[in-house]
C-alpha cells in the first residue's frame, strides 16, 4: 500500500548516508598519514572520529526525538529512516577512524559496543521489515486477547464436554487447563513453542485413550478431541504471535543500554585521548 | 372550590422556576406544577457532582433566581432556597394530564383527579418526555429505579435490568464489572442498537458475563425479585435491584392534544410562537427547550419575560445589547428593530419567520460587510455555514479552472446551501463583487429554522436541487433551461445497505447523490462484487440512459443517502440539446468503462472498498488506516495521542477489523454529517474549515455525543494534571515519562485538579499540534495513514 522505511522518501537517506561513505573512503584512500600509518591522530583521524562522535550523539538523540510527541519538524518516520542509514554509515567511518588499530583497551571497547549497537540495530531493522506481516496473517484478524478469551472458553467447554467421559478424563482434562502456559521466560517467548504443552499431551493421550474407548462414549470423544484440536490451534497462533512480538522488543534490550554504554566509553575515549595521548 | 389563579405554570425546570419566581415577585396569584416531588428532574438527574455550565457567557441573566456555572448539588440547593424565600407556589407530585379552555378560563386536569382553573397557562416542560415506568404492580418499589448515575456504585448484587435499548445494554454491561446481572428484552433478539453495543451485549451474553431473558414481559414486582413471562411459562428472577431504562415518551403528543400545532411532523421541528412566546392557542405560552431554547440561561430569561408580557408590560429582550453589538459594523446607524425589518424585507427567505425566531436566527450568526473584492469562503473549505445576502452582490466562481466563469447572485439571495446539505467541502470560491451586507449562519442553527419553518424548507428545496444540477452536471447552463428537467426532480431516501437501483434492470433515470455515499457493484463470478465508491456531489445511472442498455451496475447506499432522482426522457433531450452537457457526460462514461475493466482485472481492490464501507468509511472524510505490513506494534500512536491530549488517547490501535494487512483502528472518522454533533445542548461539537471534528471547552460532559456515536470513539474523560517534563523524568524521575499511562497522583482523579469534571474527548485531527495529526507523525515505520477514503478508494482501485 504504501512505503517501508526502507525506500522512504526514494531512498533520500540512503543517498546521504552513501555520501558520507564515499567521502570517508575517498579521503583515506588519497590521504597519505605523515608518519606511519592510518591511525586516529591524523587531521583525517580527527575529522572521521569528530564525525562518528557527532553522529552517535544524533543517532542517540533519536530516543529523546521519539518521545517529544508535539514536537514539530521531520516526522519520526523520517527521523527512523536516517537513523538506520546513517546508522549503518557508522560502521564505515568509525572502523577508517580506528585505522584499523585495534588493541586491549578503552579506544576498541569504544569500538566494538559500537559496531554491537549497530549490529543489535540491524536485527531490530529485520525485525521490523519481517514480522508484522508475519503477525497479521499469524493473527487472522484476533488480538491476543481476543485468542486468550477464546482459548478460556474452550477450557470451559472441554471440561464440559469430559464430564461424560469418566474420571481418568477429567482428570487429564483438568490437568492440561490448569498447566498450559503461554509465554514464560525470554527463551520460551522467543521460541514460539512449549515443547511440554500440557494441552498437546493431554490431546494425545485421549487419543490414546479413544482407540479403546467404548462404542457408547465414541461421539463425547470426538466432540472432547475436536476442542482440544481447536485449542491446541490456537495455543500455537497465540505462542507464536508472542514469539513474534518479542522479536519486535527483544533487540531493544541490547540496542538501547549498549548505547548508554558506547556513550560512556565514548567520552572516556575521548578524555583518554586528548588528556593522556 | 375549584382553585383558581392567573397563571399556571408546567414544569419546574430553569425556565418555569424562572417565570414563578417573577410571578411571585410582581404578587400575581400563581401556581407551578411539577409531576415529581422536587424541582427541576432533568438536571435533579445529572449525574451526582456534574457541573452545570451557564452558556452562552455573554447573555446577560434576568430572573429573580440566580443562576452561575456550579456543580449540580449547589445549583439545585440554591434555587429551592430561592423560591422558598420568594414564596413560590409550588404544588409537587402534579401531573398535567390534559388542558381545556380557552384564554382567561383554562381547565387543568391533574394526575390525581382534582382540576384547577387559570387564565394563562405556561409549558415550561422542556424535551426531555415522562420516563416510561415498568407499568406493572410493584414499580414505585424503592429498590426499582429509572436511571443509574454510577454503575460503580453497587458490587454483588443481583440487578435485572428491564430494557434491551442503548441506555439498558450500557447499563448492563457496567454493571456486569461488580455484579451479577440479568437483562429482560422484549424481543427476541436486539434490535434498533449501535453496532458496538451489539457486539458488546452478545459476546458478553456468550461469555456468560450476563445472562439475557429473550421475549420476556415483565408481570409484576415482588418483595424479593421481579415475576417474568417469557413463552415458556412465568418465572420470578430474585434480585437486589431492578434498572428499567425503557425511554421516554417525547411532549409532542400531549402539547398537540393541549390544540397546539407543530409546523411540520419532522420530529425536532417546535411549535411556532409570536415575539412574546404566546402560541397558536391564545393564552398559552411555551417557553424553555420545547420552544427552542436549551441553554439555562435563555429559559430563565424566557421565564421572567413571559410573566412581563401575560401582564401585559412591554420590556426590551434580554438579547438586545448583543443583537446591538452585531449589528454595530452595518453603515448608516440602524437600530436593531430598523435591521430586523430590513433583513425581512429583503430575504425572501427569511419573510416567513417570526420576530422571535428571526432574533434567535441572528443571535447565532454573523453579520459581515466585505468590500469589492473580498473573498466569502475558498473551494475546498470545510465550513458549512449558510449566507444571505441583505444588500449588494456576491460572485461565485463555478469553474476553477476558469476564474471569469461566475454566477452573480444579488439582495436576497441566499448561498453556501450545498455544503449544509452535502457535508462536504466548499464546490466553489464565493467573492463579493460590490459593498454587501451578508449573514452568516452556522450549520446547526440553519438545520433549526429549516425543520421549524416550512417556508424556509420549501424555498431551501427548490433552489437547491436546481443548484445542484447546475453545478455537478450541467455547468453553466441557466436555470430556465433546466426547467424541464427540474421539474421531474424527486428527493429519494435510501437506508444503509439499500439499493438504488440493480444490474441489469432497465434504466430510466439517473441519480444525484446529494448526502452520503453509494457503492458501485457488479456480478463476478456469481458474486455481488464492490468495484467503487461514488461520494455525495456526484451522479450515477447515467450510463444506461446514454447507451440505451440494462444498467451494467448495481448501486446501494454506503450509508443513509438522498439522492436527487431526475428523470430520464428529459434528460437525454438536455443532452441532444446541449453540447456542453453532452460532452461532459460522455467523459464521465468513458471513465466509468475504463473503471469496470479496471475492476475486473483487480478483484481484490473490490474487497478491500466493500470491507471499509462496511466500517463506515462511506461517511467518512477523513480515516485513520494502519498498514499491518509495517506496524510494529509499538503503539506510539496511542502515546502520541495520549501525550498531546491531556493524557487520554484518543484511538485504540489493537481494536477494530482488519482486512488482509488494511486495519481501522478504533479513531474518529470525521463524518460528513457527524452524529456526535446532532445533539449536543452547549454546541460544543465543532466543524473547522479543514474538516475536523473537535470539541471546544464548553462541553458540560453530558455524554450525548458518546452515545451517539456509532464507531465509539468519544469517551468522557477528566484531565489530569500536567506532568513534569522530559528531562526532570529522565534525571530525576519525577512522575510517569512520556508516553506512560498515567494513575494515581498524576492520575485524573488527581488531589492536584481536585478530581476535574468529566468531560467528552475525541480525536480532533491535532488542529492545534505543530505538524498535523500526531498519531501518524509519532509512527516510525509509517504505517498509520490518515486519508480522505475517496482518494483512498481510488488509491486502492489502481492497485497502489
Amino acid at each position: 500500500m504504501h512505503q517501508s522505511i526502507l525506500i522512504f522518501r526514494n531512498y533520500r537517506y540512503l543517498k546521504w548516508a552513501l555520501i558520507v561513505v564515499a567521502l570517508s573512503v575517498l579521503l583515506y584512500v588519497f590521504h597519505e598519514p605523515g608518519y606511519g600509518t592510518p591511525n586516529g591522530g591524523t587531521w583525517l583521524g580527527y575529522t572521521l572520529g569528530g564525525l562518528g562522535a557527532v553522529l552517535i550523539i544524533w543517532l542517540m538523540w533519536f530516543g529523546i526525538r521519539k518521545r517529544r510527541y508535539g514536537a514539530g519538524g521531520a516526522p519520526v518516520e523520517d527521523w527512523l529512516s536516517a537513523h538506520i542509514y546513517l546508522g549503518l554509515a557508522l560502521i564505515i567511518v568509525g572502523t577508517l577512524h580506528t585505522g584499523f588499530q585495534f588493541g586491549w583497551n578503552v579506544h576498541t571497547l569504544a569500538y566494538v559496543l559500537m559496531m554491537v549497537v549497530v549490529l543489535s540495530g540491524v536485527f531490530g531493522l529485520f525485525a521490523y521489515v519481517r514480522v508484522p506481516e508475519l503477525m497479521t496473517n499469524n493473527r487472522r484478524g484476533m488480538t491476543l486477547v481476543q485468542m486468550m478469551h477464546e482459548i478460556s472458553d474452550l477450557d470451559v467447554e472441554c471440561r464440559d464436554a469430559a464430564l461424560a467421559l469418566g474420571d481418568e478424563i477429567n482428570q487429564i482434562v483438568l490437568t492440561a487447563s490448569q498447566n498450559t502456559r503461554i509465554g514464560g521466560g525470554v527463551i520460551r517467548q522467543l521460541s514460539g513453542e512449549d515443547p511440554k504443552c500440557a494441552t498437546k499431551d493431554a490431546n494425545r493421550a485421549i487419543q490414546h485413550l479413544a482407540e479403546n474407548a467404548p462404542q457408547e462414549q465414541a461421539e463425547g470423544y470426538r466432540a472432547l478431541l475436536g476442542l482440544l484440536a481447536r485449542k491446541e490451534e490456537l495455543l500455537s497462533r497465540a505462542r507464536r504471535d508472542v514469539r513474534y512480538k518479542s522479536l519486535l522488543d527483544i533487540w531493544l534490550y541490547l540496542h538501547v543500554p549498549l548505547s548508554f554504554a558506547l556513550l560512556g566509553s565514548l567520552i572516556a575515549h575521548i578524555v583518554a585521548v586528548f588528556f593522556y595521548w | 372550590m375549584q382553585e383558581r389563579v392567573k397563571i399556571a405554570i408546567v414544569g419546574s425546570g430553569p425556565a418555569g422556576l424562572s417565570a414563578a419566581g417573577r410571578a411571585a415577585v410582581a404578587g400575581v396569584s400563581h401556581v407551578l406544577l411539577e409531576q415529581r416531588d422536587h424541582v427541576s428532574d432533568t438536571i435533579y438527574k445529572y449525574q451526582k457532582g456534574k457541573l452545570v455550565m451557564a452558556t452562552p457567557d455573554v447573555l446577560p441573566l434576568r430572573s429573580e433566581l440566580t443562576f452561575q456555572i456550579g456543580i449540580r448539588e449547589d445549583v439545585l440547593a440554591t434555587w429551592e432556597k430561592q423560591i422558598a424565600g420568594l414564596k413560590v407556589n409550588v404544588r409537587f407530585n402534579s401531573e398535567v394530564t390534559g388542558i381545556s379552555g380557552e384564554k382567561g378560563d383554562f381547565t387543568l386536569k391533574l394526575s390525581d383527579g382534582t382540576t384547577l382553573n387559570a387564565e394563562y397557562v405556561v409549558f415550561a416542560i422542556g424535551l426531555q418526555g415522562n420516563i416510561r415506568l415498568l407499568g406493572v404492580p410493584g414499580q414505585d418499589r424503592e429498590w426499582v429505579q429509572y436511571q443509574l448515575n454510577d454503575p460503580d456504585e453497587y458490587s454483588d448484587e443481583t440487578i435485572v435490568v428491564v430494557g434491551a435499548g442503548d441506555a439498558g445494554i450500557e447499563n448492563a454491561l457496567a454493571l456486569t464489572r461488580q455484579n451479577n446481572v440479568v437483562i429482560l428484552n422484549r424481543g427476541g433478539e436486539f434490535a434498533r442498537i449501535k453496532q458496538g453495543n451489539l457486539t458488546a451485549i452478545t459476546t458478553a451474553i456468550e461469555k456468560n458475563q450476563l445472562e439475557c431473558i429473550y421475549s420476556a414481559e415483565t408481570v409484576q414486582v415482588d418483595d424479593d425479585g421481579i415475576v417474568v413471562k417469557t413463552p415458556q411459562g412465568e418465572t420470578k428472577v430474585k434480585c437486589d435491584r431492578i434498572i428499567a431504562r425503557l425511554g421516554a415518551s417525547p411532549p409532542r403528543k400531549f402539547v398537540e392534544s393541549c390544540g397546539i400545532t407543530f409546523p411540520n411532523p419532522d420530529p425536532s421541528s417546535l411549535p411556532e410562537l409570536s415575539g412574546q412566546y404566546e402560541s397558536n392557542v391564545p393564552g398559552l405560552y411555551i417557553i424553555g427547550a420545547l420552544a427552542g431554547y436549551p441553554l439555562i440561561k435563555q429559559a430563565m430569561n424566557q421565564g421572567y419575560e413571559v410573566i412581563e408580557y401575560i401582564q401585559g408590560n412591554q420590556l426590551k429582550p434580554a438579547d438586545e445589547p448583543l443583537l446591538e453589538q452585531k449589528f454595530a459594523n452595518i453603515p448608516g446607524n440602524k437600530s436593531v428593530s430598523e435591521v430586523l425589518a430590513l433583513i425581512q424585507e429583503s430575504v425572501p427567505l427569511l419573510a416567513g419567520l417570526t420576530t422571535l425566531q428571526l432574533r434567535e436566527f441572528l443571535l447565532d450568526s454573523n453579520v459581515h460587510v466585505p468590500r469589492g473584492g473580498d473573498v466569502v469562503f475558498v473551494r475546498n473549505d470545510y465550513t458549512n455555514s449558510f449566507y444571505s445576502i441583505v444588500d449588494g452582490e456576491v460572485n461565485i466562481q463555478i469553474d476553477p479552472e476558469d476564474e471569469t466563469k461566475i454566477i452573480a447572485l444579488g439582495k436576497g439571495a441566499f448561498f453556501g446551501e450545498m455544503g449544509l446539505l452535502s457535508g462536504r467541502r466548499r464546490t466553489a470560491t464565493v467573492m463579493a463583487s460590490k459593498p454587501t451586507l451578508l449573514i452568516e449562519t452556522p450549520r446547526r442553527s440553519m438545520i433549526k429554522l429549516i425543520n421549524s419553518v416550512e417556508s424556509v424548507k420549501r424555498v431551501m428545496d427548490e433552489v437547491a436541487v436546481g443548484r445542484q444540477i447546475q453545478t455537478y452536471i450541467a455547468p453553466g447552463i441557466p436555470l430556465p433551461d433546466l426547467q424541464d428537467l427540474i421539474r421531474t426532480v424527486k428527493v429519494e431516501k435510501f437506508d444503509q445497505g439499500s439499493v438504488l437501483f440493480r444490474e441489469g434492470e432497465a434504466g430510466d433515470c439517473l441519480y444525484l447523490i446529494q448526502r452520503g455515499s453509494v457503492t458501485v457493484s457488479r456480478e463476478v463470478g456469481g458474486k455481488e462484487t464492490v468495484i467503487s465508491y461514488v461520494a455525495a456531489g456526484n451522479y450515477v445511472g447515467e450510463m444506461a440512459l446514454i447507451s440505451n442498455a440494462p444498467r451494467s451496475a448495481t448501486i446501494r447506499a454506503a450509508v443513509s443517502v438522498e439522492a436527487l432522482r431526475l428523470d430520464g426522457i428529459p434528460f437525454q433531450a438536455l443532452m441532444a440539446r446541449n453540447e456542453t452537457v453532452r460532452r461532459t457526460i460522455e467523459a464521465r462514461y468513458r471513465g466509468r468503462m475504463l473503471e469496470n475493466i479496471e475492476s475486473t482485472e483487480q478483484p481484490e481492490a473490490g474487497g478491500i472498498i466493500q470491507f471499509l464501507i462496511e466500517q463506515g468509511l462511506g461517511e467518512a472524510t477523513d480515516v485513520l488506516l494502519i498498514d499491518e505490513a509495517l506496524c510494529v506494534r509499538c503503539d506510539n500512536c496511542e502515546k502520541a495521542c495520549a501525550e498531546t491530549h491531556q493524557g487520554t488517547s484518543r484511538l485504540n490501535r489493537e481494536a477494530g477489523p482488519t482486512y488482509q494487512t488494511i486495519h481501522v483502528p478504533t479513531s474518529c472518522r470525521h463524518c460528513e454529517h457527524p452524529h456526535c454533533m446532532v445533539d449536543c445542548p452547549p454546541d460544543a461539537l465543532r466543524r473547522n474549515a479543514n474538516g475536523e471534528v473537535y470539541i471546544t471547552d464548553s462541553c458540560i460532559g453530558c455524554g450525548n455525543c458518546e452515545r451517539n456515536c456509532p464507531y465509539g470513539v468519544i469517551h468522557m474523560a477528566a484531565k489530569p494534571p500536567k506532568k513534569p517534563g522530559l528531562l526532570q523524568w529522565l534525571l530525576f524521575g519525577r512522575g510517569p515519562g512520556p508516553g506512560q499511562a498515567v494513575s494515581g497522583k498524576w492520575g485524573p482523579d488527581s488531589q492536584k485538579t481536585g478530581g476535574s469534571p468529566k468531560k467528552a474527548v475525541k480525536c480532533d485531527m491535532c488542529k492545534d499540534v505543530l505538524g498535523g495529526p500526531a498519531c501518524v507523525r509519532a509512527c516510525p515505520t509509517g504505517a498509520a495513514l490518515r486519508v480522505e477514503p475517496s482518494e483512498f478508494f481510488k488509491m486502492v482501485s489502481q492497485g497502489l
